[in-house]
């Protein structure tokens, strides 16, 4: 490896220079410095062609991991039912359900195996989910949408739910009551916006979203969007001061209150 | 200069008083010699605050005055463009670097084809990309239109995968997914209606309302004189379009596009003529070299490429002007224009405090007036499209308040009642691709032009469809043809046919 790494021609480009001083220009937020193996796995990346090719090989395992744990069993259900592969496609991902009519859960044990009970009830819609810390995201929610009767889903503390998952959630928009969001790294108002389309919620837990930039003024705003619906949340105080960037204006008046 | 000039007024004034003057230099002070001062206290503090205020300003207008201070937050390379390139793109909007970002991306082998993007102002001070409100929806009547803004959804969806550099922040839209909202009175319902038909049936997740259900979801709305409304759950709402301009860029260059800062001017080419049907002779062009100016200076360089890409947005009409396109002398096919031109329209930046809330939508009405959420503190952007014979005039970007207060805000106030009361904060104007010939997307190659590729026209749809206009140029131009969405419907046959490929607009 160090030998053919060796070999590479040290890249010359003018290309990258120039990315380099592009970066400095434009990146805002300063990250936490990364480890000094990542470091040195980078400045090598920026030298070698192999280095390169590692390391956007890692980035798109990690993809792909994701991708894989979110693939539409379309074969599933095709064969068994929707019901079951809305099942199957939980039970694989580490979640727990409950269909409608029972009162037992499904849930995988401490090391993901999980009993084949489930197919005897292929007729049972699913009411309750539970996939708290999986790694579900917008891709996956296709084994899900067939659920019409989803009374409450849980997707707390899970890395992939994004903005783009909640815009999907309206199809649960007429059976939805429940729905815990807390700990989603990724969330941030611009999804939350979507909730409007749930129209049968009536709690919502948005507590710990580490994205939103005024927890206490969202929460207020949330309450307003969906009157019928109890938020759990930031306190009202937290972040209400904020810091709505200005936008960019060509030429600026000066404001004046007017009333017609 | 006024400062340095105070500064030696107060040295002279140091003199009259009998201060030996070399104890005050400019910009230093003699700290050791202060002990012999004779003055009082307070006085020399206060003439020791005034010296150095005044030391500070000159500083800063010596700063301002240096040649080269002319500060920019991104650094580029400066210099010429490459002699040679595969493939140049007039024009580094949003359009540009998505079809240079897709170039790069579906090219076999790395460094397969050498692309340049050539930008004139490095600032985007007038590029419709940066002054646009942002928006996307699948609510079109083309089906090529809502297939273009459903396949750059599902690019935005997954931008990091597309967009993502290693070691550099992952990129964030900002994307709110507030949907869209139109409104339909009597007259227009029925096109609604089949609109939303035509829009199911590709798949994109809309739904309608009576003005009841409208009443209920929204309740901060008149329903006066709405018929229906059409409302989208799925891929619509808003984003920063800076984010997506520069995410595209960086990835481009990351990927070894060059970028150039300059103006195409000009085009060498050869040409030949050829036949019509009809037995007309018409001239087909070819270009052999793309003339940059670089900023500031009368140099020009040519840079001599097999491929240009039309993608500069407002002045893309007169970009192809260049070659002669529309400048025939007869009657006759190479006559007809590329029917873009700039349009100025205006945005303006309400304040409301009692308005609408974060289920605000992007909000089309029937009278063509529109508005959006702007972040969250009762903060909205609204605008219109001005009539036809009224059109601004385009020379510069100055803004219209008669046209708020006269045309916009009764529309407004008529519509959600709460905006009866706001207050203009800003306001700023920005330029249309405007497509006089019906008002969509051009792409693909010019008829008489036999290397020129066009992505323009889009008239208020531009950005909300440039991940997927990208993708689509470069497989005309590297696969030879449309790969995933036909769009054959929307090139330059239609222009010399008169066939237009309008929008059936509700408003
Ligand atoms: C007020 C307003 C609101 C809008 N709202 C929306 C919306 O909500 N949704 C939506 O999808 N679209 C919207 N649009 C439309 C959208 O902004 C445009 O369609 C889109 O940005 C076009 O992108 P572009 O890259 O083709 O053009 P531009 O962004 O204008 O880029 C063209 C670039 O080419 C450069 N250039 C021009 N001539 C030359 C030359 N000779 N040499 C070198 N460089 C040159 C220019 O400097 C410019 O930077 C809006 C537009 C406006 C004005």
């Amino acid at each position: 490896m160090a030998a053919s790494m060796l070999c590479q021609t040290v890249r010359q480009s003018r290309v990258h220079t120039c990315v380099a001083v592009f970066r400095r220009g434009l990146s805002s937020s300063p990250a936490s410095p990364p480890s000094l193996l990542t470091r040195f796995l980078l400045k090598l990346h920026q030298h070698f062609y192999d280095v390169e090719h590692l390391i956007g090989w890692r980035a798109k395992h990690r993809s792909w991991f994701v991708r894989r744990k979110n693939v539409f069993y379309g074969y599933t259900q095709q064969n068994y039912g929707e019901n079951i592969a809305a099942a199957y496609y939980i039970l694989s991902l580490k979640g727990s359900f409950r269909f409608a009519g029972q009162s037992e859960w499904f849930r995988p044990n401490a090391r993901g195996k999980f009993s084949y009970d489930f197919m005897n009830y292929p007729t049972s819609s699913i009411e309750e989910i539970d996939l708290s810390g999986t790694p579900i995201n917008h891709v996956g929610l296709d084994n899900l949408v067939s659920q019409k009767g989803l009374r409450s889903l849980s997707v707390r503390g899970c890395p992939e739910v994004d903005d783009w998952f909640l815009s999907r959630l309206h199809v649960f928009g007429e059976s939805l009551e429940e729905l815990d969001l807390s700990h989603c790294p990724q969330i941030t108002v611009g999804g939350l916006a979507a909730l409007q389309n749930l129209r049968m919620l009536r709690h919502l837990d948005v507590s710990s979203l580490p994205r939103l930039q005024s927890p206490g003024l969202v929460h207020i705003l949330l309450e307003e969007m969906l009157p019928r619906c109890h938020v759990k949340g930031a306190e009202y105080s937290q972040g209400l001061i904020q810091s709505d960037i200005p936008i960019q204006t060509e030429s600026v008046q000066e404001p004046v209150t007017e009333t017609r | 200069m006024a400062a340095r000039q105070k500064l030696l007024s107060t040295v002279s004034a140091c003199r009259a008083l009998n201060i030996p003057s070399r104890r005050v230099c400019h910009g230093c002070i003699n700290t050791h010699a202060l002990r012999s001062f004779t003055t009082s206290k307070s006085a020399r503090h206060d003439f020791f605050k005034d010296l150095e205020s005044q030391i500070k300003v000159f500083r800063e207008k010596a700063a301002a005055a240096m040649p080269g201070s002319d500060w920019n937050p991104i650094d580029l390379t400066p210099g010429l463009p490459p002699e040679r390139a595969d493939i140049v793109i007039v024009g580094g909007g949003v359009v540009g670097w998505s079809i240079a970002y897709w170039l790069k991306r579906k090219e076999r082998m790395r460094d397969a084809v050498r692309v340049l993007v050539v930008e004139k102002d490095p600032t985007y001070s007038q590029a419709s990309t940066v002054l646009s409100a942002g928006g996307i929806r699948q609510q079109f009547s083309l089906q090529e239109n809502i297939l273009l803004s459903m396949a750059s959804a599902d690019f935005m969806r997954n931008i990091n995968e597309h967009l993502g550099v290693v070691n550099e922040d992952p990129v964030d839209l900002q994307f709110n997914h507030s949907g869209y909202l139109f409104l339909a009175s009597e007259d227009v319902a029925h096109i609604m209606e089949e609109n939303y038909e035509t829009q199911r049936s590709v798949g994109a997740k809309v739904t309608l309302f009576s003005p009841s259900q409208l009443k209920e979801r929204f309740p901060w709305i008149s329903t006066d004189g709405v018929a229906l409304a059409s409302y989208g759950l799925e891929n619509e709402g808003w984003f920063d379009p800076w984010t997506l301009l520069n995410a595209f860029r960086r990835k481009a260059m990351s990927m070894g596009v060059y970028q150039c800062i300059g103006e195409v001017t000009g085009f060498k080419y050869s040409m030949h003529s050829a036949r019509t049907m009809d037995g007309d002779k018409v001239p087909i062009k070819r270009i052999n070299r793309v003339n940059v100016r670089m900023p500031n200076s009368l140099e020009y360089q040519p840079v001599e490429c097999a491929l240009v890409v039309n993608a500069a947005g407002a002045n893309s009409g007169k970009v192809a002007g260049m070659i002669g396109v529309g400048t025939g002398h007869n009657q006759s096919f190479a006559d007809i224009p590329v029917p873009v031109e700039p349009r100025k329209r205006y945005i303006y930046v309400l304040h409301c405090p009692d308005g609408p809330g974060l289920d605000t939508p992007f909000l089309i009405d029937y009278s063509g007036v529109y508005f959006r959420r702007e972040g969250l503190g009762g903060n909205y952007i609204a605008g219109m499209s001005p009539e036809e014979a009224e059109e601004p005039d385009t020379s510069n970007l100055e803004v219209d308040h008669d046209f708020f207060q006269e045309k916009v805000w009764p529309l407004l106030a008529h519509r959600v009642p709460a905006f009866e009361s706001l207050k203009v904060s800003s306001a700023w104007a920005g330029y249309y691709d405007y497509n006089t010939f019906d008002q969509n997307g051009i792409l693909g190659l010019h008829p008489l032009v036999s290397n020129m590729y066009f992505a323009t026209g889009f008239s208020g749809h531009g950005l909300q469809q440039s991940p997927a206009v990208g993708r689509a140029i470069a497989e005309l131009i590297l696969d030879g043809g449309y790969q995933t969405i036909d769009l054959s419907a929307l090139d330059f046959r239609r222009i010399y046919c008169q066939e237009p490929m309008l929008e059936r607009n509700i408003v």
